[in-house]
């Protein structure tokens, strides 16, 4: 197999960015490491491995960091999460391996699991370019995936572990999806995405880039390929519905994520104000501090007890100077040319628990850029034709296989869960893809 | 008050921590300052005919991070000429009259040549002599230092050859490195030796180094046997120290030596019967000053328990050693795990399962939990297995790969996987089969919460019975 092309050397991240956009939770030295994984108890059916959706036996790979066996560590992380690198940067490990690390429980820290697996990861990727398994030879099989995100690349590598081949068709022009361009840069560099998708190149999954497929396409790949595998994520962020919203200056989170990380924004006004207050709405709101914003204000309509962010994130962006403003509504975005302002409005409940406008409450803010992050729209208008029950927007999957209601279509990811974490794809895709290979084996004997 | 003043084989000392002949002693300069550390005494690092040391000379074990747990050395004895240590010896005893100052001696197994190395340490104003029977590598290759201690006749002869001469106490450092210690001990016991100091280190190469396949400390690519030392070998200083207090024919006032760092390590050796103790690897881990703590813990417990000085503890431990077969076989202890303070991390259940006798188990959450009387079926005493006749459950496997979990939303996932809680889930905390538990202790070994499994006494009702009396009374001999 030739060595495909490398997407991390055509990394578009701006050294000047990657600077600004340092380490939040810095790397372990070996040494270090090795203390920390001797803190380790070893826990038996430990319950960091149940909290994490794709159970990587945590407590194995980290008795292998003490004992020094760095490629077997990374194996073992490997195996259950072909994205474990970008999973030990990016997922909220307060509520899920280190939240349920039983430390907790006789007032200790818990072990820094995600640290751990970044430094097995790390040394992996430092050894050279390496696959993480090899495939089995091919079965002659083929399936086509439908976004390049993690659920997509955990169900591909699945596959090719299986000899199935497998091809990701993606809109943008690297793969990755949110995992390369929407994850702030703290916690995962673009570049680190690529690295690892890299890796997963060498399993032989093909990409098809800048491709956006519609009901026509995907009925052709529906007929060239044995299965077809949906990772294609949620469609773009709400708008609001207000005046002024199309003024130059307003944008959405994960443009400003994306924006950032590829170059195409270096620098934001002075004064930022972000709508929302997600996960999503807060690493826009710390990447304005960090692009040069003075004032950054995060306007949401109701109060921190209701915030759907982490708390842990909250208090971030608060050590970031992010300034938060509670109970308050956008009634028009202001400006002529481009933004000049917003106006705010306090709210309050009403008595059937809707929000109302406090009479004469009104008052101006005036800002430079107006980020919007109230959530994202689904994407599903291009699988009308393909048969798939879809309830609220989500794909219906059966969670065990990832299998739709039309047999021969999985899917996983945000467009099934209605959008959580990086893991959780993996987790989707990596089940799809042995209910991918399970169904195409059965329907082999069937036949 | 208590005090740690104290008179060991007739040498009266300020306190009961004397510092090894060892790097630590090797001259006045440095005995000086461990004086003013608080150091009781110094044994001077061995007087003999100076030699030549390679480099490197120490290796160590670590464990799980932390340095020396075990400690290695191939350098033999002093490098510095005769009448140099002799001279410093003049000086610091000149300057610290209070403080003791014993000479290690080791010479070649001539009776005039020890003859006048006594006299010449004692004239410099020794308070003591030790004889370095214990060396284990380099000199032993001449003859002396082990080769010595080895061979109870060779060690009586230098013995008695030093007791014709000196007129200061004679103590005979040990070797470990020998099937019984008491066989030395009881020759220089016979030689007339007025104490004994044990242990000196053991043979050990500490480990190989897997890139260049050479042992450690390497000297040119090569090693040698060293002497091992430090934490890892206090039990079997220990042990030693026990065999030769129990043992009349060897009993002799003894400075326990091997792995001590704490005043918690003096006390058991104290406890089993050593006047004194010596320091070494951890003087040289830490430094002079870890004999602060030494002096005021061992204080502070002596006081918490009513001891006005060390005689009053001494040797308190040694009637509680005895051996197995006078052992109380209806004694017993069965695990119990309090669930208020248990983590939920199974290493009992696992080590129990695999390392033990099986009767821990993870079916409290499913009904499993049965209240059995314990100690009423007189087939505990024949160690019978499952006496209560229920089925022993049998061995669960982990189930955190099989289970579909997801990342909790906020507001939206309500107790998600990873979601903390302050209490365990009674599904993560085992049960003891009271009634199969053997009372090997292992669970409460592994454990790694304080207080988490105690073993708790059962009362059986049946009298004392030791192996020697069941045997006496069965003809049937043993079982």
């Amino acid at each position: 197999m030739t060595e495909p092309v490398s997407f991390l050397k055509q990394s578009p991240t701006p050294p000047e960015t990657a600077e600004k956009f340092g380490d939040l939770h810095p790397p372990f030295d070996s040494q270090a490491a090795v203390v920390e994984s001797n803190r380790c108890l070893f826990c038996f059916d430990a319950p960091c491995m149940t909290a994490c959706p794709t159970h990587i036996d945590v407590p194995r790979f980290i008795k292998k960091i003490a004992s020094g066996n760095l490629t077997g560590s990374a194996q073992t992380i490997l195996d259950a999460n072909v994205l474990g690198a970008s999973c030990s940067r990016a997922c909220p490990v307060d509520v899920l391996c280190e939240g349920a690390c039983v430390m907790h429980r006789y007032n200790k820290q818990p072990i820094e699991i995600a640290r751990l697996q970044r430094f097995a990861m790390d040394a992996f990727h430092a050894a050279g370019d390496r696959a993480p398994f090899v495939p089995a030879s091919a079965t002659g099989k083929s399936v086509a995936l439908i976004g390049g995100g993690p659920a997509s690349l955990a169900c591909a590598a699945e596959l090719r572990r299986h000899g199935i081949s497998a091809t990701i068709y993606d809109a943008r022009a690297l793969p990755g999806g949110l995992n390369s361009y929407g994850i702030a840069e703290y916690k995962l560099p673009l570049a680190e995405s690529l690295r690892e998708i890299d890796m997963i190149a060498r399993l032989g999954v093909e990409f098809k880039f800048e491709t956006m497929v519609d009901a026509a396409q995907l009925k052709q790949l529906e007929q060239t390929h044995d299965a077809v595998f949906i990772g294609a994520g949620l469609g773009a962020i709400h708008k609001l519905g207000i005046a002024g919203e199309d003024l130059p200056g307003v944008t959405n989170a994960l443009d400003l994520i994306a924006g950032y990380k590829t170059g195409d924004i270096k620098h934001v006004p002075g004064r930022v104000a972000v709508i929302g207050a997600g996960n999503t709405a807060i690493d826009a709101a710390n990447a304005a501090v960090r692009l040069g914003a003075e004032e950054v204000y995060m306007v949401y309509r109701r109060g921190p007890e209701q915030m759907s962010a982490f708390s842990f994130e909250y208090e971030h962006a608060k050590q970031e100077g992010v300034r938060f403003h509670w109970h308050k509504g956008i009634a028009a975005i202001e400006g002529t040319d481009r933004v000049e302002g917003i106006r705010v409005t306090s709210l309050e409940a009403s008595g059937d628990g809707s929000l109302v406008a406090i009479a004469g409450s009104e008052f101006s803010v005036r800002v430079g850029m107006v980020v919007l992050a109230i959530g994202q729209a689904t994407h599903t208008g291009f699988l009308a034709d393909a048969g798939l029950k879809i309830e609220r927007g989500r794909i219906v999957i059966d969670r065990v296989t990832g299998q739709t209601s039309n047999p021969k279509y999985f899917a996983g990811g945000d467009c099934t869960n209605g959008g959580r974490e990086v893991v959780d794809a993996v987790a989707d895709g990596k089940r799809a893809g042995l209910g991918i290979a399970a169904w195409l084996e059965g329907k082999d004997a069937n036949a | 008050m208590p005090t740690l003043k104290n008179k060991f084989a007739g040498i009266e000392c300020i306190n009961p921590f004397w510092l090894a002949s060892a790097p630590p002693t090797n001259c006045g300069e440095q005995i000086m300052r461990a004086f003013d550390a608080g150091w009781g005494g110094a044994v001077w690092k061995t007087i003999g005919e100076p030699i030549t040391n390679v480099s490197s000379r120490y290796s160590s074990i670590d464990f799980e991070g932390r340095k020396m747990m075990g400690f290695n050395n191939i350098e033999l004895i002093s490098d510095r000429p005769i009448e140099t240590n002799l001279r410093e010896i003049s000086e610091v005893k000149r300057r610290y009259p209070k403080h003791v100052v014993i000479a290690s001696l080791m010479v070649e197994s001539k009776r005039e040549t020890w003859h006048e190395m006594v006299g010449r340490a004692e004239d410099a104003g020794a308070d003591g002599l030790e004889l370095n029977f214990g060396c284990p590598h380099g000199m032993s290759e001449r003859g002396m230092g082990s080769a010595v201690g080895q061979v109870p006749e060779y060690a009586q002869q230098i013995t008695e050859w030093v007791k014709e001469k000196a007129g200061t106490p004679v103590i005979v450092k040990l070797t470990p490195n020998i099937s019984d210690i008491r066989m030395p001990a009881r020759a220089a016991k016979r030689a007339g030796a007025d104490a004994l100091s044990a242990i000196n280190t053991i043979n050990s190469i500490t480990g190989i180094d897997l890139d260049t396949f050479e042992p450690r400390p390497m000297v040119d690519g090569k090693s040698s046997h060293g002497g091992y030392c430090g934490p890892a070998v206090k039990p079997i200083a220990l042990n030693m120290v026990q065999q030769i207090q129990s043992d009349p024919l060897a009993m002799l006032p003894l400075s326990g030596i091997g792995g001590i760092g704490t005043w918690r390590d003096a006390a058991e050796f104290i406890l089993l019967g050593c006047g004194n103790v010596q320091v070494c690897t951890a003087a040289m881990h830490y430094g002079y000053r870890i004999v602060e703590d030494m002096a005021e813990g061992l204080l502070n417990w002596m006081s918490d328990k009513g001891f006005e000085t060390i005689d009053d503890f001494r040797g308190l431990s040694l009637p509680n050693v005895t051996e197995w077969k006078r052992l109380n076989l209806n004694y017993r202890i069965v695990a119990k795990i309090h669930a208020d303070k248990c983590i939920g991390c199974q290493l009992c259940y696992t080590a129990c399962w695999d390392g033990a006798h099986q009767c821990i188990h993870l079916d409290r959450a499913s009904g499993g939990l049965q209240i059995v009387e314990t100690g009423i079926d007189p087939r505990y005493a024949l160690h019978e297995p499952n006496p209560h006749g229920m089925p022993t459950p049998g061995q669960v496997f982990a189930e955190a790969g099989k289970k579909i979990t997801m990342t909790p939303i906020p507001k939206l996932d309500i107790n998600g996987a990873g979601v903390n809680s302050s209490v365990t889930p009674l599904e993560r905390i085992p049960r003891v089969d009271q009634d199969e538990c053997v009372g090997c202790n292992l669970c409460s070994l592994v454990c790694p919460v304080d207080g988490c499994i105690t073993m708790d006494r059962v009362e059986n009702g049946l009298k004392t019975q030791t192996w020697e009396e069941r045997t006496s009374a069965s003809p049937m001999g043993s079982y």
